[in-house]
């Protein structure tokens, strides 16, 4: 016998297992059909319905109630179809008649699976929870004997080295008389003095062409006319080749990966090249999703993507979770580093970028010993991505607070720890306290952070969150223009405006580091490893933290 | 705040000097403290410049315990010194046996080089101070030939009095003293300046914000001696030992070490490529103050510096023959009253004033202009 099931709606969803609900009010819409237009998901459209309608008429009107068949908003249940929450019905509504409201109660995660194929998407992690970052507090305030530096007047010097710093007894010295000189005959690694909050690597494919150009030109106005020398990381797939024969490539730290996508322009660049990189960035793994390789949806492959990266259009561009062409990861680091600091004659800092994990001191210890490692990144389970399968989004990752301060303590135990810079990474900035995250890990010993998904909030208004909202960043479809390739969505996104949204997010990042470093007295030079500067009020993740307890 | 008085000399004059300087001083801290070291020694001592001698307090198991390690080590005492505490009427407590004890060397290091001397009389000090950590039955605050510390919790003047320095006074050509502001409660003995180690000594005003990623750099280094920190400025001592005998960086670097110029400002300098890679290289022992640093260098070269914002006060003040290094002009006042005020040192940011062991004249570096001058 055929089953019920196939004969009535049962089958179906109902609203209540989907993440949003769209409230719709019915007398304030006035059926222009904006939202259903605008939606990337089409889980709204417009829809035949029978409305109640009150009416009194007459010369002795008596209300009177008539049904009569009209047509408005119904959200659609189909899961392929679910309403992200993005909001951009909202904001095209002439009549706030519509809105996404969160439903708790939801079963997405049953049901969005659908022909085998796990959920994918972009974004981060969905955690509400506060994260250890936004947990520590500055407690060190010189009260006592010592008159607290003025943020105001005093010179602060918020600067970071990103390079291979030697020993002090290896320093090419030469005494003479009273005075020391330099040997230049001996080679000095590369070290390049940058301000310490950096552009994570976001790819030119994973970011549409007026993000990441918005991006490039907020970096180059800071670093020549504000004089805050911010370096941004260019991510897999290479840069815009125009850019790569500019002088503005000092401010650019191109990023190789498995995948080795846009070296091709690369190299090929390299005899025209006006200047060097500020630095190369092998990754070896990303925070947001550990062991997996970088993913292009083919969604996004359009004509530029694929000439900058060398591939033909609309394919799925998947670099590998490793670097294929090496036998283990300690012959890989080694080799890379030596091939990428030749190709550039030893004047570019190369070094790795890990993600957040048990065993990122074992990586350290094999870097410590090679005298081409110029830094290590480790990048936390909070970090941001274009696209992940969101099993390893969500459970996958390690928190990058504890993480660096086993890797700095740890190079402090080897003496080592001006030597190998860390930079830390992942959820820098997640609620939107960029400026005292980073503080927070350059005080657990981070030379410096990179941030991404906050440059992307709050330069561009992406809409995502950790509620799982829109994050459709993996598909195209990016409603606001940062992660389509399409340029009938891109073109909503105008790269003058990002430019100057990040020129005012790292103005006030070193306003605020300021005001945090002048009460502790530290203004020459980074607090890295000030760590009696911090405390938190959770016993465990003090003594993990080696920091102080405080309540 | 505690109070800085340094005064060297090319004659030999009593500690009480450096007391009564500090008395001037006395807003400046809250009597719960005085350190010494005395260095060029004369009266009882003169005769003995070769021979290390060992600054503390024992207590009577402690002694015992010190003099069997002392002769399974093969040193021989030469001399003893200890302070004359029954006649002293005031109301301190002994906490112990207060000595100063010069020893002739082992047989087999008698011949060695000096460095080897050094690493036994550093190695020794650090076992002993170890031996009586728990219990504080031996507190060792020096080993090294020609140099005296003594230490105790009081009144710098009362301290002063029960070591009966004012009756029977030790003498000597170069001495610090520090009166010190107690800042946390219970107070540690170890934590008390002037530091010392192989030679180099520092006391310092201040705070030093930075202190403990330079006590982890420091500490990190794998030179034995790198321990203690007690207190946040015995960095000093150890970031001054560590440039000059560690790196064998020139006296004058101390500043581009600890208060690097920021690089628009290090134009003048010739040795601009040097610094900067000092700069980056010892990043760690980079200061921020706020510190009036006062040292003296194993050669006995005497120093004053600055943090690199002058947060702290200092003044140089003297006669060919004799100055003093004081946390205040008023303290100069005392020790030398009759000199050319105009001559008067007074160390800004950029500067490092060094008056070497004859006491000739004030030599000041400046870091910027990288340029010295001479002031007698
Ligand atoms: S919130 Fe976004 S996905 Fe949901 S209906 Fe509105 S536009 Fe569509
Ligand atoms: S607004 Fe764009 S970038 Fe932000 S979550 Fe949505 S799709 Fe991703």
């Amino acid at each position: 016998m055929e089953s019920k099931t196939r004969l009535d709606v049962n089958g179906q969803l109902t609203l209540k297992e989907l993440p949003y609900i769209i409230r719709w009010e019915s007398d304030k819409c006035t059926r222009c059909g904006q939202c259903t237009a605008v939606c990337p998901q089409k889980a709204i459209e417009p829809a035949v319905l029978v409305q109640r309608l009150v009416t009194s008429e007459g010369p002795m009107p008596l209300p009177q109630v008539v049904r009569q068949v009209g047509q408005g908003i119904k959200q659609v249940t189909d899961i392929e179809r679910y309403c992200v929450g993005c909001g951009m019905c909202s904001l095209v509504c002439p009549n706030d008649a519509i809105f996404p409201e969160y439903n708790e109660v939801n079963k997405f995660a049953f049901h969005k699976n659908q022909g085998g194929s796990p959920y994918k998407r972009g974004g981060r992690r969905n955690s509400t929870e506060v994260s250890t970052l936004d947990k520590l507090k500055f407690t060190r305030i010189s009260m006592l004997t010592d008159p607290a530096l003025d943020a105001g007047r005093h010179e602060f010097h918020i600067r970071t080295l990103l390079g291979r710093n030697l020993a002090p007894e290896e320093m090419p010295l030469i005494i003479k008389d009273d005075d020391l000189g330099l040997d230049e005959t001996v080679f000095i690694p590369p070290v390049r003095e940058i301000f310490p909050i950096r552009i994570g690597g976001m790819s030119f494919g994973a970011l549409s062409p007026n993000m990441w150009e918005g991006m490039a030109m907020g970096v180059a106005y800071l670093n020549e006319v504000e004089n805050i020398p911010v370096v941004m990381c260019t991510g897999e797939g290479g840069m815009p080749p125009r850019l790569l024969k500019s002088r503005f490539l000092k401010y650019f730290i191109l990023q190789i990966a498995s995948g080795y996508f846009g070296w091709d322009e690369i190299i090929h660049a390299i005899p025209h090249m006006k200047e060097d990189p500020a630095a190369i960035e092998i990754k070896y793994g990303q925070g947001a999703k550990p062991g997996d390789g970088g993913l292009l949806m083919a969604f996004k492959v359009l004509d530029l993507i694929a000439k900058v990266r060398g591939v033909p259009t609309k394919v799925d561009l998947a670099s590998p979770p490793t670097h294929q062409t090496k036998y283990s990861i300690e012959e890989a680091v080694a080799k890379m580093l030596t091939s990428m600091s030749m190709a550039f004659d030893f004047r570019v800092p190369v070094y790795p970028k890990i993600s957040g994990t048990k065993t990122a001191t074992a990586v350290l210890n094999n870097l410590a010993r090679n005298p081409f490692a110029a830094a290590l990144t480790i990048d936390g389970e909070d970090g941001g991505t274009g696209a992940a399968y969101n099993v390893s989004l969500e459970k996958t990752g390690h928190p990058i607070a504890s993480n660096l301060r086993e890797c700095y303590l740890n190079l402090v135990k080897i003496g080592k720890q001006n030597e190998l810079p860390l930079f830390a990474a992942g959820g820098v900035g997640k609620t939107g306290s960029l400026a005292a995250n980073a503080a927070a890990l350059i005080m657990l010993g981070a030379s410096g952070v990179d941030c991404g998904k906050y440059i992307m909030q709050a330069a561009a208004g992406c809409l995502g969150d950790e509620r799982n909202r829109c994050n459709l960043c993996n598909i195209g479809r990016c409603p606001k223009g940062i992660t389509a390739q399409d340029p009938r969505l891109y073109r909503r996104l105008d790269p003058d405006k990002v430019a100057e949204r990040v020129v005012d997010i790292f103005k006030a990042a070193d306003a605020e580091m300021k005001k945090i470093f002048a009460p502790m007295g530290r203004s020459t030079q980074l607090p890295i490893g000030m760590s009696d500067g911090l405390s938190v009020s959770e016993k465990a993740i003090a003594e993990q933290l080696d920091i102080s307890y405080a309540c | 705040m505690c109070r800085l008085s340094a005064i060297i000399s090319d004659s030999y004059f009593s500690p009480m000097e450096n007391i009564m300087a500090l008395e001037t001083m006395k807003e400046g801290h809250d009597g719960s403290g005085l350190g010494l070291v005395l260095r060029d020694l004369g009266g009882e001592f003169q005769g003995l410049k070769e021979f290390p001698i060992l600054s503390g307090i024992c207590s009577k198991e402690g002694l015992r315990v010190m003099d069997e390690y002392m002769v399974k080590l093969g040193f021989k005492t030469k001399h003893l010194w200890n302070p004359r505490i029954k006649d002293y009427q005031g109301n301190m407590k002994t906490r112990g046996f207060y000595f100063a004890r010069a020893y002739e060397f082992p047989e087999w290091a008698e011949e060695t080089s000096p460095e080897v001397q050094s690493e036994l009389l550093t190695k020794t000090r650090l076992e002993l101070r170890d031996m009586g950590k728990e219990d504080a039955s031996i507190i060792i605050f020096s080993f090294w030939p020609d140099l005296i510390t003594l230490k105790e919790v009081g009144d710098p003047l009362d301290v002063g009095l029960f070591f009966g320095l004012d009756k029977k006074p030790l003498l000597a050509k170069n001495i610090f003293a520090q009166g010190r502001q107690n800042t946390n409660y219970a107070i540690n003995l170890y934590a008390c300046h002037p530091f010392f180690i192989e030679g180099y000594t520092t006391m310092t005003n201040g705070e030093n914000t930075a202190f403990v990623p330079i006590r982890e750099f420091l500490t990190s280094r794998g030179v034995p001696g790198y321990v203690g920190y007690r207190s946040d400025s015995e960095v000093f001592c150890h970031i001054l030992h560590y440039m000059r005998k560690e790196l064998k960086f020139p006296l004058k670097y101390y500043k581009d070490v600890t208060t690097p110029l920021f690089d628009r400002e290090m134009d003048e300098r010739s040795d601009k490529t040097a610094i900067e890679l000092i700069k980056r290289v010892l990043r760690p022992l980079t200061i921020d103050g706020p510190n009036c640093t006062i040292g003296t260098d194993r050669n006995g070269t005497v120093f004053m510096t600055q943090d690199s914002k002058k947060l702290r006060p200092g003044a140089i003040g003297g006669v060919p023959g004799k100055y003093a290094l004081m946390s205040e002009i008023c303290g100069v006042d005392a020790v030398v009253p009759v000199r050319d005020r105009s001559k008067d040192v007074f160390p800004m940011k950029y500067d490092m004033a060094m008056i070497e062991k004859d006491a000739k004249e004030i030599k000041i570096w400046n870091q910027k202009h990288g340029s010295m001058s001479t002031v007698n």
